[in-house]
């Protein structure tokens, strides 16, 4: 579970996660047209784009959830198929899923450690018993690392708050994310306090030499913690800002076409 | 800030956590509570005639085949599914397990001469192949679940009718004759451990020995195996369960083999006490089995329930049954107050649901 500490700047790599070119169709529906994509060392990197825009989908196919029509996916320079959530996970890629993906009915430990459970030593543990007592001083030993507290770690998930909840797969992503965190609407259900606490731990991920992908139509919290946005309208990429340059005016425009510069602020433009 | 814990997602955060009510509470020692009001009633109006070990003894023995079931049950309906099958599976494969009796025990003419120079391995391998049924209908019915994408109840409604239906072909739909008596004898009145208890002479029998080894080992699995780690997490959230990699159809096929399995076994009992395949009972075991589970805190939406609570379910209908012919009522009264209860069991659980989930 130790993260490899990378520095934050290595110009010499190429980006660790790559999309190339990918189209998804649901039907005669063209969901994703054609996307380029990518996610380099050190960085948060947002992807917005109004409803229906095609993030969740784009991140669906990203992390092994959905297949897709068309394109590749580059992981550290090598094209992955990946035909599962769980192989996305091997390599190292978390996910905080736009609808949360909890267990409810589990408590907290339950939940992080849902799929990849610790088994007692020895006969027992053949036989499918678990160690739970591991899980939960993982869990807390990791949490506290990150900093994160979560309320009471043997409690259903029912019985917390809807917020409390988010927290929970949050943490779930960022303790066991190796490479590359992928956030989809973190914060839908966060106060503005928990909002601020969130966006937080994105930076302490990246400073730790995770890169983050940030999902979110909150353009406040888009350009205080991205290095980079990039634009997704109707299927398609169509601009790359860069927020210490480009206004919250411009990422709306470009989301909503109401302008569609051709000019790119930050990187390449529509293509 | 940095420094700071993240108290967005703790506990101390402004955002109150939901505590559940008194109701809510209430429910989840309710079906204690049942089980121990009938037992007061009964004794308060029998006294000695109820309250005694002999009749407990009866309790037991009448409750162990309803537990099987209802254990089986319970790991289904955490799943959020349902197994309306069980009771024509218990039929089928107790017809199952008394032809192959009947046919290996001896040549034709020496059966029809109640003479079974086989038995001794004919006993075994009847009831072997009354589990193997059971085991085969619960896997057929995981199957067609998951593979065919089907609701539960539609498909376990259908293997229902499968399942009595043949079993009223190979029996003719009357009880399986010539049956080895030792069956009964021999095995399930067998006293395994028997001791005095105020003059009364108290046996353990396998039947009992059985359902209560079954429910502790359930109990166990539940708890502390992640088989039953994944049965909870695929009722709660199918999709959150498949994203972390739990391969959520082959788990249901698990679970609703082991549902067939344990009626198979329930099958076996018929033989063990009654000595003979009763084609004619159990048609309405599903729904006993399943009301047990329900009584007994497991929630059909899934993702809830206990073994223990599913125990007691099961206790409520057998004690209430000896409590009323002690009684001298009409034991149909069971069916009444059954019927009651449940309503009012899962009228809390949808209580506790609403207080929980605010999802
Ligand atoms: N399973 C599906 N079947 C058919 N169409 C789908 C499916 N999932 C998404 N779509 C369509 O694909 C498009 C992109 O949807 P997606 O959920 O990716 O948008 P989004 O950008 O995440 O929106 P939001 O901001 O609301 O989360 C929409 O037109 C949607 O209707
Ligand atoms: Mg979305």
């Amino acid at each position: 579970m130790d993260r490899v500490e990378t520095a934050r700047t290595d110009a010499g790599r190429g980006p660790l996660l790559q999309a190339r070119g990918i189209d998804k169709f649901f039907g005669p529906v063209h969901a994703l047209k054609h996307v380029d994509f990518e996610v380099r060392e050190g960085e948060i990197v947002a992807l917005i784009g109004d409803n229906g825009a095609g993030k969740s989908t784009f991140i669906n196919v990203l992390t092994g959830v959905l297949p897709h029509d068309g394109g590749e996916i580059v992981f550290d320079g090598r094209p992955v198929r990946l035909a599962s959530p769980q192989e996305a996970r091997r390599l190292g890629i978390e996910t905080v899923y736009q609808d949360l993906a909890v267990a409810p009915h589990l408590d907290a430990v339950a939940n992080i450690f849902l799929g990849r459970e610790y088994r007692l030593p020895g006969p027992l543990g053949g036989l499918g018993f678990l160690d739970r007592r591991r899980m939960r001083r993982e869990t807390e030993e990791q949490l506290a690392r990150l900093r994160v507290r979560v309320p009471d770690l043997g409690r259903r998930l029912v019985t917390l708050s809807g917020g409390q909840r988010q927290g929970v797969a949050v943490a779930r992503a960022v303790m066991w994310a190796s490479k590359v965190v992928i956030m989809d609407e973190p914060t839908a259900a966060l106060g503005v306090a928990q909002t601020a606490m969130v966006l937080d731990l994105m930076r302490q991920v990246r400073d730790n030499g995770v890169p983050v992908v940030f999902i979110s139509h909150n353009m406040p919290h888009v350009f205080e913690v991205a290095d980079r946005i990039v634009v997704l309208r109707l299927g398609e990429v169509v601009q790359e800002l860069d927020p210490r340059r480009a206004t919250i005016d411009d990422a709306v425009s470009a989301m909503t076409g109401s302008i569609r510069s051709v000019a790119a602020k930050g990187g390449h433009g529509g293509r | 800030m940095a420094g700071e814990p993240l108290d967005a997602i703790s506990g101390l955060a402004p955002e109150p956590t939901v505590r559940p009510g008194v109701l809510a509470r209430l429910s989840g020692s309710f079906t204690l509570l049942i089980l121990a009001g009938v037992v007061l009633v009964f004794s308060a109006i029998n006294g000695g005639r109820f309250f005694n070990p002999a009749n407990f003894q009866n309790i037991a023995v009448d409750a162990a085949q309803l537990l099987l079931l209802t254990v089986g049950v319970t790991f289904v309906i955490i799943t959020a599914g349902i197994d309306l099958s069980v009771g024509s599976v218990l039929i089928l494969s107790a017809v199952v397990a008394a032809k192959v009796m009947v046919r290996y025990a001896g040549e034709p003419a020496e059966v029809q001469a109640y003479q079974f120079p086989n038995q001794g391995t004919a006993i075994p391998l009847g009831l072997a192949a009354g589990v193997a049924t059971g085991l085969t209908c619960g896997l057929a019915n995981g199957l067609l679940i998951t593979r065919l994408k089907m609701p539960s109840f539609i498909v376990t409604l259908g293997t229902l009718g499968i399942a009595l239906g043949l079993a009223q072909l190979l029996s003719g739909g009357v009880n399986v004759p010539n049956v080895p008596p030792a069956v009964q004898q021999e095995i399930g009145l067998r006293e395994l451990i028997a001791f005095e208890v105020g003059g009364q002479r108290l046996r353990l029998t396998p039947p009992v020995l059985i359902a209560f080894v079954v429910a502790v080992l359930a109990a166990v699995a539940l708890n502390r195996t992640r088989f039953g780690r994944y049965t909870y997490a695929v009722g709660s959230n199918a999709a959150a369960a498949r994203r972390v990699g739990i391969d959520v159809d082959r788990h249901l096929v698990k679970v609703y083999g082991l549902s067939g399995l344990l009626a198979g076994v329930a099958g076996g009992f018929d033989l063990l006490r009654f000595g003979t395949a009763s084609v004619g009972s159990h048609q309405s075991d599903n729904l006993a089995a399943i009301s047990a589970a329900v009584i007994g805190g497991t929630s059909l939406f899934g993702g809830l329930g206990t073994i223990g609570g599913s125990v007691i379910g099961a206790f409520i209908p057998a004690a209430l049954r000896t409590g009323l012919v002690i009684s001298r009522v009409q034991p149909f009264w069971q069916n009444v107050a059954i019927g009651a209860v449940l309503i009012l069991a899962v009228f809390l659980d949808q209580r506790r649901r609403r207080v929980e989930e605010r999802m």
